[in-house]
């Protein structure tokens, strides 16, 4: 089972729906989820915060972002 | 990334504040009655005043929605977030926008008038809430049973630029042919003599109203649909902060200048019919939920440059010419002769696309 969300050039709510539904799978882990706009990035960043997941945001070159997802 | 001020909880919550007063002293500085802004009301104004309906009553250029695009591009470019982007279900979105707009114009407002109707004193609006509030619960269903209008994709600097230079156009042909009074035609503009069509604020109030709640919302991604959306979907509070204070700061302004009257019959551009006030705003609300945004949120993105977006608010625009061409559209007399039917329709279509369009992204 990959732990890679790809919602880059998904509207709303996926990026958020998507990225639910791999944290309600693994349960724990790292996961990565892959989005190319700010307000993806915020909507996911609230939502992992919100299921008591840690984060990190690391910019890409090329306009996107790989929001990290962790809980031990 | 630059941190977001306007995307923390007191971000939004002072946005909705802000768009609150403002609109209610919208109204007080001329614009109709529980509209200070209404997206959908607006946009078929603009519908009018280009001649693609010819409803007498229903005729302006509504410079706050130009001022909401371009606040926004401007918010985008300074931020570094205008991307040039497209290519998610086109003709999906655009009929999505012809029933939203359809669905709100049987009702008479969008989700933003809605709120506005309600602080106000509106009693018909709180049907039409929770109209909005059913539609957007159905369209979670169909986000839960797979629905994905699918990717969008990197586009041309130029193709994201085209609704904004769309916008700024429009703006330029409303100071060549400003407002004649007495004259319902302006070179090749149409205004309105009487109804909500000839009741505005100034272009200079407008456009700095629009400029600035454009810039706010790209901001903080201010939404009304997804003030309920994310509610249902996530048990998420964020968004519906922000509405919240818009409808409290639009209470509180109606207040202060005497615009709040309780009561359902006698409202102003409304009708007491409250079936199809529901069933009106539950169409809207499913094809805005189906389509990612409100139709404020819309208008936003497409300042960043979504053309996905600018194609529903096309389609938006044209919904409100077939509503009032084809009798759909309802009156403070009631609902159009049509309007039940279409919103039959409406409900049908959009629940074709919600069940079909369920394309795997992974």
């Amino acid at each position: 089972m990959s732990n890679i969300v790809d919602a880059r050039g998904l509207s709303c709510p996926q990026p958020v729906l998507l990225t639910v539904e791999k944290m309600k799978q693994f349960k724990a882990g790292k996961l990565e989820i892959l989005v190319d706009t700010e307000s993806a990035v915020e909507n996911v960043k609230r939502a992992v915060i919100g299921n008591n997941w840690t984060v990190e945001v690391v910019n890409e070159a090329n306009g996107e972002y790989n929001i990290r997802a962790t809980k031990t | 990334m630059k941190k977001n001020m306007f995307a923390t909880r007191w971000g939004i919550i002072t946005v909705g504040l802000i768009i609150g007063a403002i609109a209610s002293l919208l109204q007080y500085f001329g614009n109709p009655p529980n509209m200070g802004i209404c997206v959908a009301c607006f946009e078929r104004d603009i519908a009018g005043a280009v001649g693609l309906h010819r409803a007498g009553v229903v005729q302006y250029l509504r410079p706050e929605v130009i001022g909401f695009v371009l606040g926004s591009f401007a918010a985008a470019l300074i931020f570094g977030e205008f991307k040039a982007r497209g290519g998610s279900a086109p003709i999906s979105r655009f009929i999505l926008g012809v029933f939203a707009m359809i669905g709100a114009l049987v009702f008479l407002g969008c989700p933003w008038r809605t709120v506005l109707r309600i602080a106000g004193g509106d009693g018909n609006a709180i049907v039409g809430l929770a109209g909005l509030i059913a539609g957007i619960w159905i369209g979670t269903l169909f986000f839960k049973a797979g629905y994905n209008p699918g990717r969008s994709y990197k586009s041309h600097g130029s193709s994201g630029l085209v609704f904004p230079l769309i916008m700024l156009g429009l703006l330029v042909l409303m100071l060549i042919y400003p407002q004649i009074s007495g004259q319902n035609k302006s070179g090749v503009l149409f205004y309105s003599l009487k109804g909500p069509g000839a009741a505005h604020a100034s272009i200079i109030i407008s456009i700095g109203a629009g400029l600035l709640i454009g810039f706010l919302a790209q901001r903080s991604r201010f939404c009304t649909m997804g003030a309920f959306r994310d509610l249902i979907l996530f048990r998420q509070l964020h968004l519906l902060l922000g509405l919240v204070a818009l409808l409290a700061a639009a209470f509180i302004v109606n207040l202060l200048v005497g615009q709040f009257n309780p009561g359902f019959s006698g409202q102003p551009v409304a009708h007491t019919d409250g079936l199809w006030n529901f069933l009106g705003m539950t169409l809207a609300g499913l094809a805005f939920a189906l389509a990612g945004g409100c139709p404020g949120r819309q208008l936003f993105l497409t300042g960043e440059g979504d053309s996905d977006a600018a194609i529903f608010v096309v389609g938006m625009i044209v919904g409100a010419a077939f509503a009032h061409n084809f009798g759909l559209a309802s009156s403070p007399k009631g609902i159009g002769p049509n309007g039940a039917i279409a919103v039959i329709v409406g409900l049908v279509v959009c629940a074709f696309l919600g069940l079909t369009m369920r394309k795997k992204t992974s």
